[in-house]
C-alpha cells in the first residue's frame, strides 16, 4: 500500500511541476524584463506576449483543423483526402494559405465598401475573443473573469453582427438571404445555449470558468447534466453554422450565403472565424461539462487539448454524416424542443439540488435525459406524420 | 505608471466611442449603418460599465444590446422595402429641432451641475459582486424581479398573437 501511495504522490508532484512550467516561464520572463524596463512596460510586454502566444496557438490549431476536416470527411466518403503536399499532406494548410494570400481581392461595384471590409474582422475578432476567458490548463487563463461564462456567451453572440454586415454590404440577394437565415438561426439557438449552461452554473455556484473547472474535480458535469450537455452541444453546432445547421451557407442552394462576394484573404477570414468558433465551442463544452483541464498524471494543458480535439472530431463526424435541415425544422427544433427541454433541465437540477445529496442530482439528470429523449422522439414522429409525402 | 492616467485614458477612449458612434448614428443617411453605429454606442456603454467595475452589467449589456437588440434592428432593416437605399437624415423642420435640442442640452448640462452627486463612501463589496447581485435579486428585490418577468412574458405572448396567422 505504501508503495502505491508513494507512486500516487510522486505522480501528483510531477503533474504539478509540469503544470507549473508555463506560469514559471512567464514569471522568469517578467523578472528578466523588469531589470531593463519600467514596470508598466513589463506589464504591457507580458500582456502582449500572452495575447500573441494564445492567438498563434489558436491559429495553428485552425490551420490543422482544416486539414483534419478534409482528411476525416475524405475517409468518411471513402477517399484519401489531401496527401500530396508534404508527408501525409501535412503542408497542405500552408499551401492553402499562400493561395488565399495571392488571390485577387474583389469588391462588388455596388457594395458598401467600409462595412464590406470591416465585416470579416468583426466576425474573426468575436471568434478569437472567446479564448481570452477559457482556462486551458491549471492556472493558465487569459483573464479569470468572475463573469467568465457570460462573457464568452456575450462575445460569441456578437459575431452575428459581422455576418449581417457581410450579407448587407455585398448587395447580393444570396448574401442577404444567407445573412437573414443566419441572424434568425443564431438568435434562436442562443437561448437554449444560455439556458442549458445554467444547470452548470447551479452546480458550480459560480460563473468563473476557473471555478467551474475546479468544481469538477470529483465528477464531471456531463454525468450530472447529460441533457444540458446535449442541448449545449447541439446549440453550439448551430451557433457556428456547421452541418447539419449550415443553412446560412448552404452552398448548394444559396451559393455560400453571406460570404459569396468575398475573395482572397477576406474569405479566408470568414473560414478562419468559422473554424476558430468550432474549436471555441468545443473548448467551452470541455470546460463546462468534461472537466476542463482535469485529468490524471499528465499536465492540464495536455488533457484540455485532447478533450477539445475529440469534440472537434465530433463536429467533423457530424458534417460527414448528416444532411442539412430545412428552415422550418431548424426553427421548430430550437423553439419547440430545445428551449422547453432546457427549462425542464433547470427545474430538475434546481429541485435535485434542493434535496441535496449528489445521487439526487444524478437521478435527476438521468430522468431529465430520458424525458427529453421521449419528447424528442414524439416530436420527430409528429413532424414525420405531418409531412408525409402525399401522392395524388 | 499608476492606474489613474491609464484609467483616464480608457475613459476618454470609451466615451469617445460612445458619443462618436451616437453622433454618427444620427447623421448617417444609411439606415443600416445607423444600426451598426448604434451597436458601437452600446459597446461603448459596456466599456463604461467595465470602468465602473460592474462586469456583470458590462457583459449583460453586450449580450442583450449588442448581441440581441442591435441584431434584431438590423434584421428588421433588412426586411424593409429598400434596405440598400439611403434615407434622408434631415427634413425641413431641422432648424426647429436644432433649437429644441440645444435647449434640452442646456437644461441637461445645467441640471448635472446643479445636482450634488452623492459619492458613496463604501468601497466595492468584498464578496463576489455577481453572487451578491443574484442574492439581492432573489431576496430583497424578488417582487420587482418577478413582475418584470411576467411583463416580458405578456409582451412575448402579445407578439406571438399579433404575428399568428388567423385561420380562415
Amino acid at each position: 500500500m505504501g508503495v502505491i501511495r508513494g507512486l500516487v504522490d510522486l505522480s501528483r508532484q510531477v503533474q504539478a511541476f509540469l503544470d507549473g512550467l508555463i506560469p514559471l516561464a512567464g514569471d522568469l520572463l517578467g523578472q528578466v524584463l523588469s531589470s531593463v524596463l519600467p514596470p508598466w512596460a513589463v506589464t504591457l510586454v507580458l500582456m502582449a506576449g500572452g495575447i500573441i502566444t494564445l492567438s498563434t496557438i489558436v491559429l495553428v490549431a485552425f490551420m490543422y483543423t482544416t486539414l483534419l476536416e478534409r482528411k476525416v470527411v475524405g475517409r468518411i466518403q471513402n477517399r484519401l483526402g489531401p496527401n500530396r503536399v508534404g508527408p501525409l499532406g501535412l503542408l497542405q494548410p500552408i499551401a492553402d494559405m499562400v493561395k488565399m494570400f495571392t488571390k485577387e481581392d474583389l469588391i462588388p461595384q455596388g457594395a458598401d465598401r467600409g462595412v464590406f471590409n470591416l465585416a470579416p474582422l468583426v466576425v474573426a475578432a468575436g471568434a478569437l475573443l472567446i479564448f481570452a476567458a477559457i482556462p486551458v490548463g491549471r492556472g493558465l487563463v487569459g483573464a479569470d473573469l468572475n463573469v467568465g461564462l457570460l462573457f464568452i456567451l456575450a462575445v460569441s453572440s456578437t459575431s452575428v453582427i459581422g455576418i449581417l454586415m457581410a450579407g448587407w454590404a455585398s448587395r447580393n440577394k444570396y448574401a442577404l438571404l444567407g445573412a437573414m437565415r443566419s441572424a434568425a438561426q443564431l438568435v434562436s439557438y442562443e437561448i437554449p445555449q444560455v439556458l442549458s449552461a445554467i444547470g452548470v452554473l447551479l452546480l458550480a455556484g459560480s460563473m468563473s470558468m476557473n471555478e467551474i473547472v475546479e468544481a469538477q474535480g470529483q465528477i464531471w458535469f456531463i454525468v450530472l447534466q447529460p441533457l444540458g450537455f446535449l442541448i449545449f452541444f447541439i446549440s453550439g453546432v448551430s451557433e457556428v453554422n456547421r452541418t447539419p445547421f449550415d443553412l446560412p451557407e448552404a452552398e448548394s442552394e444559396i451559393v455560400a450565403g453571406y460570404h459569396v462576394e468575398y475573395s482572397g484573404m477576406k474569405f479566408g477570414l470568414f473560414q478562419m472565424a468559422e473554424f476558430i468558433a468550432t474549436i471555441g465551442i468545443s473548448a467551452i463544452t470541455v470546460t463546462l461539462f468534461l472537466g476542463g483541464w482535469q485529468g490524471p498524471l499528465l499536465p492540464g494543458y495536455f488533457w484540455f487539448t485532447v478533450k477539445t480535439a475529440l469534440l472537434v472530431f465530433v463536429f467533423l463526424w457530424l458534417r460527414g454524416t448528416l444532411p442539412r435541415l430545412r428552415v422550418d425544422q431548424l426553427m421548430g427544433f430550437a423553439w419547440k424542443a430545445l428551449v422547453p427541454l432546457s427549462l425542464v433541465n433547470i427545474l430538475v437540477t434546481g429541485l435535485a439540488m434542493a434535496i441535496h445529496p449528489i445521487w439526487a442530482v444524478l437521478v435527476g439528470g438521468v430522468a431529465a435525459l430520458i424525458l427529453a429523449g421521449v419528447t424528442v422522439h414524439l416530436y420527430v414522429e409528429a413532424v414525420r406524420l405531418k409531412t408525409r409525402p402525399r401522392f395524388a | 505608471m499608476s492606474p489613474e492616467p491609464a484609467l483616464t485614458l480608457a475613459f476618454v477612449a470609451v466615451s469617445a466611442l460612445t458619443l462618436g458612434a451616437g453622433l454618427a448614428m444620427v447623421v448617417t443617411p444609411s439606415i443600416f449603418r445607423a444600426g451598426l453605429f448604434m451597436a458601437g454606442t452600446f459597446l461603448g456603454v459596456a466599456g463604461l460599465f467595465v470602468l465602473l467595475q460592474a462586469p456583470f452589467l458590462a457583459v449583460a449589456q453586450i449580450l442583450i444590446y449588442v448581441g440581441a437588440i442591435a441584431v434584431l434592428i438590423l434584421f428588421a432593416v433588412m426586411l424593409t422595402p429598400r434596405p440598400m437605399g439611403d434615407a434622408r437624415a434631415t427634413n425641413e423642420q431641422w432648424p426647429l429641432a436644432l433649437v429644441l435640442a440645444l435647449i434640452l442640452f442646456g437644461l441637461l448640462v445645467a441640471m448635472s451641475y446643479a445636482v450634488p452627486w452623492p459619492i458613496s463612501s463604501e468601497g466595492l463589496p468584498e464578496v463576489d459582486s455577481v453572487r451578491l447581485l443574484g442574492t439581492e435579486l432573489l431576496t430583497t428585490y424578488l417582487l420587482p424581479f418577478e413582475v418584470a418577468g411576467v411583463l416580458l412574458l405578456v409582451a412575448l405572448i402579445g407578439a406571438i398573437i399579433i404575428a399568428r396567422q388567423i385561420p380562415e
